[in-house]
């Protein structure tokens, strides 16, 4: 080879952190998703009626609701800290 | 017992407290200290929870005493929107820095061509759906006044001597509206922020929360003894089973998210009131731990308020009677607080957010047309803007003061706040839309909006005055006009449907669809193309694409407008600093275009994006999209469209210039072929005679002795051959210049019958026994225009082949002459034998003789003959099918001559 330049083409692999950090902002898109996932298992719930089951009981719904809640709030902060690095999320 | 009055005396207490915290919040504002106090997220984030108003502090418990679980969704679906934050939100908060938007109305105008009908229908249609909503407030807290008023608490609502309802929401109202117009209306630029305002929202939030969590508190620790023991009486309750219906979950979900976007208040402090687009992150975990706090004790409170309050009280004030009936007064206080915080500072930021669209999109577009001389007239415009938009505050509150009035203020308060949501909810198609699509247009917008607005009227807030109320019974059950598919709760003859669902279903999916269709078949302007591309694409462009032709503005108009909006110093400072930038002295920059780019977003950050366009193209004037622009609407699909039919053109242009290369390479491959074969024949013509030349004068200087007749045989040879050598070179000579076309013809007149005597003669001349000639005078007849001599030259030659090469034993030649319709045809045909196909294929070219036959002559004859008759725009060809070996002349029409000019003809042929 002569010293010619090679063509500037974006790399398909990257290195460790950068991939790392492109995974973060994967997550911090998708994670509305699952929450909105999460929060329509209540739609399959069984109904109270009189013939069978009693149903799920409000405590344990909320305790699901809430879980789900709560769980999110703290992911979407892990990424916060994960993501606040880089300045601007890929697109 | 805690007085009314206490209550009044903690109230004011509590507001001048609230004041004094704005006040402070200004004055380091203004001084720019304290931002880390300002501008931290922490307060972005608190400022958020305006979405949770009275109807959330008082509201979320009833709602979930009479529907379960039911009432969560409110939260879930901003709790969505939060964490998505990525997806839209920051999109909105990067178009809001980058246009500078004041309102949701400013950004939906600007993105569709900022148009100001957009801007006014989103405008009316904001207030008319935020009116119940405020109205919705002042009913809470004169609601919580009246239960400390009642002497008896357990008896909430009922009206009594001591309180009148009437009287106390118009104090309620007033205080609110003073409180709006100190800390709202006292700077004019939106993007300058109200600081003051927003820190009192973070108070307020902290305020509501602590209280919520204490009453709730004491609620689980205090009455029920504990959480395993609050969760048992919740199942043990009327609402201890999830009994959520699957499509009001779903649809109540996704109106609360798009309410979350689309209320005006939020979007004010959202996008408007946002510093940082990180603050946006950290407030997409932190805003759903505040909403997980704030709703965390709504069902035990409701649960235990049912078990403990009598039948029949209010279960929307289970929050304040609670604590009341268990003599817990400094709680039902603190509870009283949080419910007016969260009431006053809804009212606060939904009035601020609604009468800067009201003045900026309604009060200055018209007070801009009465103005007879438009935006350049004397008069500072900034106190008709504050003076409008303090009106407009008025207005606004006035509006919800008498909504509660009118409607009494009876109905249940989270119905009311679903209302308001799916009217809200109409603006998402539009705004998604928008940031998303550029194919959206203004006609699309208009078309989704009045669509999705009237369905909401007809579906939702209509039928929320009763049946027989707004609607008549009739209406309900046959439709409008007795059509059956025009039912207000079964629209299309879908029943079954729960009256939400159905509602929000139809307005806001009739809604999305009239937008996209109408968007697909109209096309949009080029200032809503340019907005679109710069809203869509705002996360790739950094700046503005769009400009001012702004050479006929005068920079001092712009200035005494400007001055009259922002303010005279500050004004000049902006000029002043945009002269520095352009490297001119004093303080007048020249009106470039980014220039006065930059001065209409300045103004839009006062008056709006809509009217602040209107004012700068009054002095501007004309268009307002030069060509610049319409090359960057056009950007790249067109540039890469022009690209390419570039590279299209090239490259057809390139394998057109191939084949022509090809083409000539093969011709010039060729030409060097016959070249090679000319040369070689050529000098085997020439080496022919030069051989008996050289041996016969060799022959002459060698021989001693030698007799004369002897002498004279060797010279005539000599000289025979030198005659051949020259005629050689002469035919040579001759074909070359007829090839080049260099030869000059000397057309003359003359009858065909004597150019063919004149070639007989010529080439039979002195010949011993020469061919016979059969000839027919009659067509023969026939006048010429054209190189006689030349066409002679070609007779000579075919007679003279014919006398030499015809081997029959009587030689013969016929010459036929015909006419036909469009050229004349000459057939020289002997009684030989004829050519064979190898010949005939070469006969025309140089050098070539019949194979077998002796002769002196070199072969090219035929092809001179060929030559001249290309020249003179005829032919000649082998006439097969003949008896013998058959020529066939042809002349073109031009050269016959009209038989009636012989005399002319006669002269030109002697001359």
């Amino acid at each position: 080879m002569t010293g010619e330049p090679e063509p500037v083409a974006p790399p398909i692999f990257l290195e460790r952190r950068s991939y790392r950090r492109r995974r973060l902002w994967d997550a911090v898109r998708l994670l509305p998703f699952l929450g909105a996932v999460l929060w329509m298992v209540p739609l399959m719930w069984p109904m109270p009626d009189g013939a069978d089951g009693q149903g799920v009981s409000t405590s344990s719904a909320l305790l699901y609701i809430f879980a789900v809640w709560v769980f999110l709030a703290f992911v979407a902060r892990l990424l916060w800290r994960g993501t606040s690095q880089t300045a601007d999320p890929p697109d | 017992m805690v007085t009314l009055n206490q209550l009044v005396f903690v109230c004011l207490a509590y507001v001048v407290g609230l004041f004094a915290v704005a006040f402070w919040a200004e004055r380091a504002a203004i001084r720019g200290r304290g931002n880390r106090w300002l501008r931290s997220p922490m307060v972005y984030t608190l400022s958020l929870s305006i979405y949770c108003t009275a109807w959330t502090f008082y509201g979320a418990v009833g709602y979930a005493a009479r529907s379960g679980l039911e009432y969560l969704t409110i939260y879930l679906g901003p709790s969505l929107v939060m964490i998505g934050w990525w997806w839209i939100l920051r999109r909105l908060v990067r178009i809001g820095r980058s246009q500078r938007v004041t309102s949701i109305a400013d950004l939906i105008s600007s993105r569709f061509g900022k148009s100001n009908t957009l801007a006014v229908v989103v405008t009316v249609m904001a207030v008319i759906g935020v009116t119940p909503y405020i109205a919705l407030q002042l009913q809470s807290v004169v609601l919580s006044l009246a239960i400390f008023a009642a002497p008896d608490p357990l008896l909430a609502v009922g009206e009594d001597g001591g309180f009148n309802k009437g009287q106390a929401a118009f104090w309620v109202a007033a205080g609110l509206a003073v409180f709006t117009l100190l800390f709202g209306t006292r700077n004019l630029n939106v993007n300058e922020r109200h600081h003051g305002v927003v820190i009192a929202v973070a108070v307020e939030a902290v305020v509501k929360l602590f209280a919520l969590i204490a009453v709730g508190s004491f609620v689980v620790w205090g009455l029920a003894g504990g959480l395993g023991e609050t969760m048992a009486r919740i199942d043990a309750s009327a609402i201890g089973r999830w009994e959520v219906e699957g499509g009001r979950w779903v649809a109540l979900t996704m109106v609360s998210a798009a309410a979350f976007l689309c209320l005006p208040r939020m979007f004010q402090v959202m996008v408007v009131e946002n510093d940082e687009e990180r603050h946006l992150q950290i407030a997409s975990w932190a805003f759903p731990l505040y909403l997980v706090l704030i709703s965390l004790f709504v069902v035990p409170i409701a649960v235990i308020g049912l078990d403990l309050m009598p039948a029949g009280s209010n279960p929307d004030l289970f929050v304040l009677s609670l604590p009341l009936s268990q003599g817990q007064n400094g709680l039902a206080m603190l509870a009283f607080l949080g419910g007016f915080s969260s009431a006053t500072s809804m009212v606060i930021v939904a009035t601020l957010a609604l009468s800067t669209m009201v003045s900026n999109h309604i009060v200055m577009p018209i007070w801009l047309n009465a103005g007879s001389s438009g935006a350049v007239q004397s008069g500072d415009v900034r106190a008709v803007v504050i003076r409008a938009r303090r009106l407009s505050v008025l207005l606004i509150i006035g509006f919800g003061f008498l909504y509660y009035r009118v409607s009494g203020g009876s109905s249940a308060l989270a119905a009311i706040g679903t209302i308001s949501f799916g009217g809200v909810a109409q603006f998402l198609p539009a705004l998604l839309g928008g940031i998303f699509w550029r194919g959206g247009t203004r006609a699309g917008a208009l078309a989704g909006l009045g669509v999705g607005f009237s369905l909401w009227v007809f579906t939702m807030l209509l039928p929320s005055f009763g049946q027989g109320a707004a609607l008549s019974v009739a209406t309900f059950e046959q439709g409008v006009l007795g059509l059956g598919w025009l039912r207000p709760q079964a629209l299309f003859g879908v029943t079954g449907l729960d009256p939400t669902v159905h509602a929000v279903f139809w307005s806001v999916g009739l809604n999305a669809l009239s937008f996209i269709v109408v968007s697909l078949v109209t096309f949009p302007d080029p200032i809503e193309r340019l907005q679109g591309a710069q809203f869509v694409n705002v996360l790739e462009h950094a700046g503005p694409a769009r400009g001012w032709t702004a050479t006929l503005a005068g920079s001092e108009d712009l200035m005494i407008m400007s001055q009259r909006i922002l303010g005279a110093s500050e004004a000049q400072a902006f000029f002043a600093s945009h002269a520095r930038a352009q490297g001119l002295p004093g303080d007048l920059p020249e009106p470039t275009s980014d220039f006065v780019q930059a001065l209409e977003r300045e103004l839009a950050a006062s008056v709006g994006a809509a009217t602040a366009h209107a004012m700068v193209s009054q002095i501007v004037g004309g268009t307002s999209v030069s060509v610049q622009d319409l090359m960057a609407v056009a950007d790249e699909s067109a540039q890469m469209l022009e690209y390419s039919s570039q590279l299209e053109a090239k490259s057809r242009e390139l394998s057109a210039t191939a084949a022509q290369l090809r083409s000539a390479n093969e011709k010039l491959t060729q030409l060097s072929l016959q070249k090679d074969t000319f040369l070689s024949q050529i000098s085997h013509e020439l080496r022919t005679p030069m051989t008996s030349i050289r041996s016969f004068s060799e022959i002459l200087r060698d021989a001693g002795s030698m007799s004369t007749e002897e002498k004279t045989r060797y010279a005539s040879i000599i000289h025979s051959e030198t005659i051949r050598l020259t005629r050689l070179l002469d035919d040579l000579l001759d074909l070359s210049v007829l090839e080049n076309g260099q030869v000059t013809l000397y057309p003359a007149q003359g009858r065909l019958s004597d150019v063919l005597d004149r070639a007989q003669a010529t080439a039979l001349a002195g010949q011993s026994d020469p061919i016979r000639v059969v000839r027919d005078d009659g067509p023969e007849d026939i006048h010429l225009h054209t190189d006689l001599d030349r066409l002679v030259q070609v007779f000579i030659n075919l007679v003279t082949n014919a006398h030499k090469y015809c081997r029959a034993d009587a030689p013969e030649l016929r010459i036929t002459v015909t006419r036909r319709p469009d050229d004349l045809v000459v057939d020289f045909v002997d009684n030989g034998a004829g050519l064979n196909a190898e010949a005939r294929a070469v006969i025309f070219e140089k050098f070539s003789r019949v194979a077998g036959q002796d002769g002196e002559g070199a072969g090219l004859g035929l092809a001179i003959c060929r030559e001249v008759m290309l020249r003179l725009g005829g032919s000649i060809e082998y006439l097969p099918g003949m008896a013998g070996t058959g020529f066939r002349v042809t002349l073109p029409l031009e050269a016959i001559e009209a038989p009636q000019k012989p005399d002319i003809a006669g002269i030109s042929a002697a001359s």
